[in-house]
């Protein structure tokens, strides 16, 4: 399989800032990749890298085996879908959109010709002659993915771009994104702080915390044996386990990670299972968010639908299958 | 404790205050009505109304013999404006004007750049220090500094010397047009004076309409495969453009009216406002003075016209 981006040990310091520190990263061609983590983690700082907006301080990029250092973003083969667009509002869609065919001096009629086609595949045929001001923030999305698409890039980068949509309107573009990177082969690289995003479309996830990469990994991988506490919190609000917990309710070392789905929660009486008493609930539709207190810890737990749910202030017990209690391997 | 604390609805405040306070609010237009009416007066009549005064002056004649003004309306005066010494004045100063304003757009612009994209801080404050600094002082005293800048005996004429470049000064002077006896006493001179007084009229409102073009559009331009030229043309400059043409309308209305710099810089040759200041003063003919007035009017009209068909205000 071909490397579409390497990263070598890439930092990217801002005098005292370590905005990217030391990254190693591998995407494959022809994958959906997404960068997860909260702001400041150096994920939009590692996609501008990608881009060519900024140059690492150290280390080494590639892009499909060719040296990125130094080459500037006209000269990548690389397109970017910004986070807030970036729409040129003196120009119509149309000029928009073929504004990187015609910067590369492709004749009119052959650009206007593949602009209609990126259109009508981002489903706005016709819209040609409307300003982006005159557009909905949905409709701009598309827009400034057409742009990009235009292009034929070799990686597309993707900046948050479901950030500022509602959620119907996010979920009905995950999809279509989806799709779209499997019908055009393009390597995606999505930039997220919106675990479910990252989980539900990509192939691979890398999860950032403070500059550094934290753990690569399939969406399975990341959700149910994340690497560190940081992964196991930050994707899914796992439940964090000290060793001493999960030693005594699994026998296993270290730290714990237990998923809030894989908790039962049963009454007093039933016997064993760790002793715990309900503080609150939230109803979440599809099912019921249970917040406990155990041994001094706050323990989060999500019934299903249709379970029993347990009164605030019961004493419960809470059981779950060994096999569940994931240790992780650094602290 | 008071009920008035617990109720919904608090009581209205007390005096003409409060009851003025609850009138605005219900008619805002009122409030409106009474602030813009002292302006809409002012502007109307005392300045609108005697530029009409004036307008209507240039449709009347004066009598050649007696030198009195003859109140009927004729298109005469109008006539007088194409005779060959009059016509040689508007198209001096037009082309003048014209030339500030290419030269005024050409040095602001990468000073505006600069301030709107580099310069942040200290340098900001020392970028609106340096601009404005000029527009503080006295618009006389700068230009007779510039006249003993210029002077044969001046420091420039000293500097060039010492640098061994007289010929070049030299050279330039003996040019047509723009040449002359020195520079104080040549259109070049004009030119620079005029190109240093109105600066800050060019960079300032192009510097604002650069600091607009947000970061992102530049990179999305250069991520989309354009060189910096690329950028500059299809992005920046399209989107600077109304700050360059209201930059433009300053130095190129300013030059059209401006009366004192070449009767102090230049040439014996006038210019409009020269033609405006003799003919309502020294030689008493109001209609001619008035009639030449409408002249940087109707190139003005002309010049937005242009421009708007051009699309510079399509960003706006």
């Amino acid at each position: 399989m071909t490397t579409a981006v390497s990263f070598q040990s890439v930092s990217r310091h801002y005098s005292a800032v370590k905005a990217v520190d030391r990254v190693d990263l591998d995407v494959q061609a022809g994958e959906f990749f997404a960068m997860l983590g909260p702001s400041g983690s150096g994920k939009t700082t590692s996609l501008r890298l990608i881009a060519g907006f900024e140059q690492p301080t150290a280390g080494h990029i590639e892009i499909f085996g060719e040296t990125a250092e130094g080459v500037p973003p006209y000269r990548r083969n690389v397109n970017t879908v910004f986070q807030d667009y970036a729409l040129f509002p003196h120009l119509n869609v149309l000029d928009n959109v073929a504004y990187g065919l015609m910067v590369r001096g492709v004749p009119r009629a052959e650009r206007h010709r593949a602009t209609e086609e990126v259109l009508a595949m981002v489903k706005l045929p016709g819209y040609g002659d409307r300003r982006p001001g005159q557009l909905s923030g949905g409709q701009r999305q598309r827009v400034a993915l057409a742009r990009a698409l235009v292009n034929r890039p070799k990686v597309l980068l993707l900046d948050e771009p479901l950030g500022a949509l509602d959620l119907k309107l996010r979920e009905q573009m995950q999809e279509e994104l989806k799709s779209l990177q499997r019908q055009l082969g393009i390597t995606f690289v999505f930039v997220t702080h919106d675990q479910g995003e990252a989980l539900s479309m990509a192939d691979r996830v890398a999860v950032f915390s403070d500059g550094r990469i934290m753990q690569v990994g399939t969406p399975q991988e990341i959700y149910q044996r994340p690497a560190s506490r940081f992964v196991a919190d930050f994707v899914g609000s796992s439940n964090v386990l000290p060793p001493d917990f999960v030693q005594r309710y699994s026998g296993q070392r270290g730290w714990g990670s237990l998923r809030p789905e894989s908790i039962r929660i049963q009454a007093e009486a039933a016997g064993d299972g760790v002793p715990a008493r309900v503080v609150s609930k939230s109803y979440l539709g599809a099912a019921t968010r249970v917040v406990l207190e155990a041994e001094g810890l706050r323990i989060n737990a999500i019934l299903p639908a249709g379970a029993r749910l347990p009164e605030d202030g019961e004493a419960v017990v809470l059981t779950f299958n060994r096999e569940n209690m994931h240790v992780m391997e650094e602290g | 404790m008071a009920a008035a604390a617990h109720s919904a609805i608090l009581p209205r405040r007390g005096g003409i205050a409060g009851a003025l306070s609850d009138a605005f609010w219900r008619h805002p237009g009122f409030l409106l009505f009474l602030l813009l009416t002292p302006p809409v007066l002012w502007l109307g009549i005392i300045y609108l109304g005697s530029l009409f005064a004036l307008l209507a002056q240039s449709f009347f004649s004066i009598d050649e013999f007696s030198g009195l003004v003859q109140y009927e309306f004729t298109l005469k005066t109008y006539g007088e404006l194409f005779k060959a010494q009059n016509l040689d004045i508007i198209l001096r100063t037009v082309m003048m004007a014209a030339i500030v304003t290419l030269a005024a757009a050409a040095v602001a612009f990468p000073i505006a750049y600069f301030a709107a994209r580099y310069a942040r801080g200290k340098w900001k404050a020392f970028f609106y220090l340096a601009v404005m600094l000029p527009l503080w002082s006295s618009y006389l005293v700068k230009v007779y500094a510039w006249k003993l800048i210029l002077a044969k005996e001046g420091i420039l004429n000293w500097l060039l010397a010492k640098m061994h470049l007289t010929w070049l000064l030299e050279a330039w002077l003996s040019l047509p047009i723009v040449g002359g006896n020195s520079l104080s006493f040549s259109y070049t001179g004009t030119f620079l004076v005029f190109l240093y007084v109105w600066l800050p009229f060019m960079i300032l409102p192009l510097q604002a309409a650069l600091e607009r073009v947000p970061v992102n559009l530049v990179e999305a331009s250069s991520d989309l495969g354009a060189a910096p030229a690329q950028t500059f043309r299809n992005v920046i400059f399209p989107l600077a453009l109304p700050g360059l043409v209201a930059g433009s309308i300053f130095t190129f209305s300013l030059t059209l009216g401006d009366y004192i710099i070449p009767q102090i810089v230049g040439t014996s040759r006038r210019f409009i406002g020269q033609a405006v200041y003799i003919h309502q003063g020294t030689a008493g003919n109001i209609p001619l003075a008035a009639a030449f007035t409408v002249v940087p009017i109707v190139v003005m009209g002309f010049y937005l016209w242009g421009a708007k068909r051009l699309g510079a205000f399509n960003a706006m």
